[in-house]
């Protein structure tokens, strides 16, 4: 299908771009992976397009103090090309070839990925894990929004109509980091049917400071406290048994194979946690 | 400040254009209609199938999933130009010859897809290569034609050292590319568990 | 690496000097496909051309109690806004029925719907603009009152009297019936050692060819004339129903296909949309372009296979199969498909089931039932994978019970490789078929004793690898038998004219076309053989109705052995031609001349006598230099259509080999093979690649594919993100081997390739699977597609 009629503007501050959003039905245009892709099934039919892509200064990956900060422009193929992020925030670069394909990847970036809070995606998972927070801009100025406060629904997020996501930021690696990442996928670069990002630090032999996120599990991505629990304690089986997750069923799978999949991949991700960086 | 209809002005395969186009037309239907640049297919629309792979600005993207005004100032490359400057030309006589195509509707994005994969340092395996040419759809072939003549060209590649216009190699995507590919056999289906 | 070479000329009766039969000549079209540079339908344009945007109904089934259309018209680059009711007034409907499908029976079906939508995604209106976006941001302005009507959407419960019948006048919702009972199936079963029954279900799917389809329609009133621009498999075909449907003579029409996006099957059927845009065309006097977009291709590009079949296998304990019984059902659109029918599927079944094997006691039933959901028809290979994961699926499992060696089993049941021309309980005529020699080459190839050694010594360290099998039979080259028979205008015949042109260089018109197989390359290669020149001297004309002689088309895997017989004859026709002209010239005896590389020569020796410039030359500029009484005559035309056999059979065997993770539900596979019998062979790369092509379709029905529908008849996966098609990551390195066994109702004894990699994929991936999963006792797998949850399930580690 071809979208619906809809207004252009671009962009040139971050200040613009909000005012804009106060249009009646305006919408960001990021990457445009997601976005575009509704517009054509006209699934999606906005008044008006705001493209973000020459805004400056909002695609830079840095360390500031003990905090990486990633733009929200950086596209998913910067980020996964990154040595900062590889040493720093191991999690992210290990999620990030998951992300569709390479064409996709060149446009799409972390941002747009994290306003857009599809169930089965990595980013929001990884940052869940992370304990990170995400950089708002809005009417009223800038603010930090914590990740467990950020993911409210199905596509719904702490965002109002007016915001934009202009950073996210996690906690730098140091060398007690631990992390884990699995998904599964029925073809390479599919949206998971479940998936774990996980995070600990290491204490001597064991681990504390479990951090589990699963995505793919249900309208956010899903923390499991029990399990954690028990991960810490040592017991990978009690950390299996105590996943609380009912997940719904899709077209590619039923919650029942989700539930069951999802203790597969806590087992495999356990021992990646126990794993020396 | 904003509008339904505006003015682009754009490389496309080195030759300057400027058109007035709608905001709603996507790249892939603004090469195609606009420019009667054919050659760049649609199969689908949702950015998964991969035929309207061109490169912008140096990168692959789906060009269904970019609108014609946000290349505005852009580069925009197809595979008329793509093959025209000659880039390509190993590539597509090893498909010729292996028959690496049938309906041929796939092959465009196939080979652009495939040149950006060759234009990495390395050569790289089998699975690198079927990894890397994940998003793009093909029907007819099944896909081994299409893995042995992006082999045989990598292959033949480096062994002349050649090396793939413009780009310097990218070490980053390099090793984690070859990275995925190496070592114990992957579990079906299964993913991220590497390192 | 892999590339094949270009290998010297086998020697056969063929054998003409300088063959190409049996080289692997690349292409000579694909130059202009690398570069960009092809001309599928969806790159037509055409001054004033317009563009047709479908209202589709979201319901199953509907009574259309009113368009309101008004604002629609209104709308920026409209042309005209059109219903059922108005295109009826220039096209008439049809009705899918063959006459040697006794009892089928279909209702008129419109090219858009009038008073009744009767499926999720029938058209209920068209909007012509002057762009495609501008005709769907009109069709948004069109209010359609709809009155739901409950849907027929459970094959299993179609016939019962509380459901209700789709179209009245039929009676009830059986499209065909059909019924086999040979031997003594009864005595069989109770004499067996041992008894297997299985459901085995193959789920709904659909081509996904990655060009959707396509049409461009141009009437031209001055001329009288409609020329349709269509990615049709059978030109001709649609050439006769486009005039016989608008009332027009078929001289007035033109149908011509270019370069084809994939095919599969799926644009060899009536669409119809594709009609509704030729009868617009001629309502509107201006050139109308259809370019199904990927959502509406999913609910109206033809489904194939949802079938549901019970099936018993009878086994002695020495390995002797005794009976094979199915009851099959199989639910499909609306309407049967025009003009092939969509009983055809079904009939294959009943036909296919039990085809390599000696066994004679077989009994089958089979039903075609409507249901309110998008319609079904041929699709590659045609009802032979349902019915080879049916027979192969159930010689596995009776092995199994008794404890034998898969590949033994077989041994001691297919049909012995002497002693044909021999027949199939269903009665199906074998000329000449390869069973044991294909399977002895397959286990050398796959080195299956390695593999089992293999599979055994994982099994210990927990990792479950499966090998599983699929020997077939493969219907190609058909006869008018399949549908000529039946009433259908479907030609079963080919024809090829080959000109010579004036600078020697030989021009091949023909009825069969080109959809990415290669029927450009083979035909090129078959006359130039022929003939006598170059390959580079041959120019291949195909689909046009307007310049290529009367054909069938391409499908059924026909175009190398009927389409290439015909050019074979032609192009032997016209060097009789040529050398009658040359032995006149040169006053020597045309028996003792021949055409080689391009050049007249003496056929004992080799000497060069008169290149075929020089005698065009003089044929068609200076004829006043010729002998009197003589006339070349530099074209030849000749047909071709199998005669001794209805259809020529082939046959093969497949092997997969994978591993499931018994965790997870995933399979991982490893590698194929198959070992192919398609008579004499062409172009033996063209042949492997539709192999691998074929089985990666197989592939995708026996793991990913599957239409999904709701109770209420909606479509849940219709987009390329829900609907899973095999991507290069998760697809296997296939490695091919081949048996020749040509046929003799031809002198190229080239049988058909192009199906058989779909027919034997899926079962012998299933049967891998449940191979894999033998040693854990999970419930056999007979349910397609085989996802992560059923494969979960029939392990027992969900409910």
């Amino acid at each position: 299908m071809k979208p619906a009629p809809f207004a252009y503007a671009r962009a040139r501050t971050v200040d613009e771009a909000v005012a804009l959003l106060g249009e009646k039905d305006a919408k960001l245009l990021a990457g445009g992976q997601s976005l575009i892709a509704s517009l054509n099934m006209r699934l999606s039919a906005p008044a008006l397009l705001i493209d973000i892509n020459g805004l400056g200064g909002l695609d830079g990956i840095a360390k500031k103090g003990d905090m990486i900060e990633i733009g929200a422009l950086t596209r998913h193929a910067s980020a996964e090309r990154s040595d900062m992020l590889a040493q720093h925030a191991p999690l992210i670069a290990r999620a990030m070839p998951h992300i569709g394909h390479v064409a996709i990847r060149n446009r799409g970036t972390l941002g747009g990925s994290i306003a857009l809070a599809d169930p089965a995606a990595e980013l929001p998972a990884c940052l869940l894990t992370l304990g990170g927070e995400i950089e708002v801009s809005g009417p009223k100025g800038r603010r930090s929004v914590k990740a467990d406060d950020f993911f409210k629904g199905l596509f719904e997020t702490a965002l109002g109509p007016q915001d934009m996501v202009t950073a996210i930021r996690v906690p730098a690696a140091d060398k007690d980091t631990r992390t884990g990442f699995a998904e599964l996928a029925r073809r390479h670069g599919d949206y998971a049917i479940v998936g774990l990002a996980a995070s600990a630090k290491a204490d001597g032999k064991n681990l504390k400071d479990v951090r589990l996120a699963f995505f793919g599990v249900g309208a956010t991505p899903v923390r499991t406290k029990k399990s954690e629990a028990a991960l810490a304690g040592g017991d990978v089986e009690a950390a299996v048994t105590a996943l609380d997750l009912d997940p719904p069923d899709d077209v590619q799978a039923t919650g029942a194979a989700k539930r069951h999949l999802a203790g597969v991949l806590l087992r495999r991700v356990a021992k990646q946690l126990m794993e020396a960086r | 400040m904003s509008e339904r209809v505006l003015d682009i002005a754009l490389t496309v395969n080195g030759e300057p254009i400027a058109e007035r186009v709608e905001a709603r037309k996507t790249l892939v239907d603004f090469l195609r209609e606009d420019l009667g640049l054919t050659g760049s297919h649609v199969g689908c629309e949702h950015g998964v199938c991969g035929a309207c792979t061109v490169r912008v600005n140096g990168t692959i993207v789906r060009a269904c999933l970019m609108l014609a005004v946000q290349c505005d100032g852009g580069r925009v490359e197809t595979i008329e130009g793509l093959s025209d400057s000659g880039e390509l030309a190993d590539l597509q006589a090893a498909f010729e010859q292996r028959n690496a195509l049938q309906c041929g509707y796939c092959t465009p994005g196939m080979l652009t897809a495939a040149q950006d994969l060759l234009k990495r340092a390395g050569v790289p395996s089998r699975e690198d290569i079927r990894a890397h040419m994940s998003g793009n759809y093909c029907r007819c072939t099944g896909y081994h034609a299409i893995v042995d003549a992006i082999e045989s060209v990598a292959q033949a590649r480096s062994s002349s050292s050649f090396r793939g216009a413009s780009t310097a190699s990218e070490p980053g995507i390099q090793k984690r590319a070859l990275d995925s590919g190496s070592g114990a056999s992957r579990r079906p289906g299964m993913t991220g568990e590497s390192r | 690496m892999k590339i094949t070479d270009d290998s010297p000329p086998v020697l056969s009766a063929l054998d003409r000097p300088n063959s190409y039969i049996g080289r692997s000549v690349p292409r000579p079209n694909l130059h202009r496909l690398t570069q960009g540079r092809g001309q599928y339908v969806s790159d037509v344009t055409l001054p004033r051309m317009t563009h047709v945007a479908y209202l589709r109904s979201p319901h199953a089934h509907a009574k259309i109690a009113s368009i309101d259309a008004a604002a629609a018209k209104k709308a920026p680059g409209v042309v005209a806004v059109v219903t059922g009711a108005e295109l009826a007034q220039v096209m008439t409907p049809w009705v899918g029925v063959l006459t040697h499908l006794k009892g089928l029976k279909s209702a008129p079906q419109p090219p858009i719907a009038v008073d009744r939508a009767c499926w999720q995604g029938e058209a209920v209106c068209a909007v012509v603009a002057r762009t495609r976006a501008q005709a769907e941001d009109a069709c948004e302005l069109i209010e359609v009152n709809y009155q739901p009507l409950p849907a027929v959407t459970d094959a299993e419960t179609a016939l019962r009297p509380e459901t209700p019948v789709i179209h009245p006048s039929l009676g009830d919702n059986l499209c065909f019936e059909r019924k086999l009972d040979v031997g003594k199936v009864d005595d069989a079963f109770k004499e067996a050692d041992a008894v297997v029954e299985a459901t085995f279900v193959t789920g709904r799917h659909t081509g996904v060819t990655t060009e959707p389809r396509a049409i461009v329609a141009d009437w031209n009133e001055g001329e009288q004339r409609l020329t349709v621009y269509q990615g049709t498999q059978a030109p001709h075909m649609m050439q006769n129903l486009f005039a016989k449907h608008l009332d027009l003579a078929e001289h007035q029409v033109r149908v011509i296909t270019k370069d084809v996006g994939g095919s599969f099957g799926i644009k060899v059927h009536t669409y119809a949309d594709e009609m509704a845009t030729a009868a617009l065309s001629k309502l509107l006097r201006r050139p109308v372009k259809f370019v199904a977009d990927r959502i509406e291709s999913f609910v109206t590009d033809i489904h194939a296979r949802d079938h549901r079949i019970k099936a018993k296998i009878g086994v002695k304990k020495d390995g002797t199969i005794s009976a094979f019984e199915i009851d099959d059902l199989t639910g499909i659109g609306p309407y049967s498909v025009y003009p092939r029918t969509s009983g055809i599927e079904a009939n294959q079944v009943v036909n296919l089931v039990g085809g390599p094997y000696t066994c004679t006691n077989y009994r089958a039933s089979a039903r075609v039932v409507f249901q309110n959901k998008n319609v079904m028809c041929q699709y590659r290979a045609v009802g032979h994978p349902i019915a080879v994961a049916v027979t192969e699926g159930l010689v596995e499992l009776a092995a199994a019970k008794i404890g034998m060696d898969p590949l033994e089993i077989r041994r001691r049941n297919l049909f012995s490789d002497e002693g044909y021309p021999a027949q199939s309980a269903a009665g199906l005529k074998f000329e000449k078929l390869s069973h044991h020699e294909s399977l002895a080459h397959l286990d050398t190839m796959m080195n299956y004793a390695a593999l089992r050694a293999e599979q055994k010594k994982l099994r210990v360290q927990g990792i479950y690898r499966g090998i599983g099998f699929a020997s077939f039979i493969e219907v190609t080259n058909p006869s008018a038998a399949f549908y000529g028979v039946g009433g259908a205008k479907i030609s079963s015949q080919e024809g090829a004219t080959i000109k010579l042109d004036a600078q020697g260089s030989i021009v091949v018109a023909i009825g069969v076309s080109e959809q990415g197989q290669g029927a450009e390359a083979v035909i090129a290669q078959v006359a130039a053989t022929s003939f006598g020149v170059p390959i580079e001297r041959v120019r291949v004309i195909m689909g046009d109705t307007d310049n290529t002689p009367y054909g069938g088309g391409t499908w059924a895997s026909r175009a190398a052995g009927i389409g290439g017989e015909a050019a074979w004859q032609a192009g032997k026709a016209l060097r009789g031609n040529v050398l009658s002209g040359a032995g006149a010239m040169l006053q020597a005896k045309p028996e003792t001349l021949d055409i080689r590389n391009g050049v007249v020569v003496d056929a004992a020796t080799g000497t060069e006598r008169l290149p075929l410039e020089e005698l065009a030359r003089v044929a068609y500029f200076r004829p006043d230099t010729l002998p009197a009484g003589v006339q070349a005559e530099l074209m030849a035309t000749r047909h071709y259509v199998p005669r001794a056999w209805p259809f020529a059979f082939t046959n093969g065997i497949q092997a997969s080999y994978l591993e499931v993770d018994v965790d997870t539900g995933f399979v991982k596979l490893l590698r194929h093979w198959c070992v192919e019998d398609c008579g004499t062979i062409i172009n033996p790369q063209l042949v492997d690649e539709q192999i691998r092509g074929g089985v990666v379709q197989g592939i995708g029905a026996a793991l990913y594919e599957q239409c999904l529908y709701d109770e209420r008849g909606q479509m849940l996966n219709g987009n390329m993100a829900d609907y899973l098609v095999p991507m290069a990551a998760e697809m296997p390195d296939i490695e091919c081997g081949h048996v020749v066994s040509p046929t003799a109702d031809s002198e190229l004894g080239a049988k058909g390739a192009g199906e058989a990699g779909t027919a034997g994929a899926p079962a012998s991936v299933m049967n891998a699977i449940n191979d894999a999963l033998r040693p854990l006792r999970a419930q056999p797998l007979t349910d397609m597609p085989f996802t992560p949850d059923k494969i979960l399930k029939a392990l027992g580690k969900i409910a």
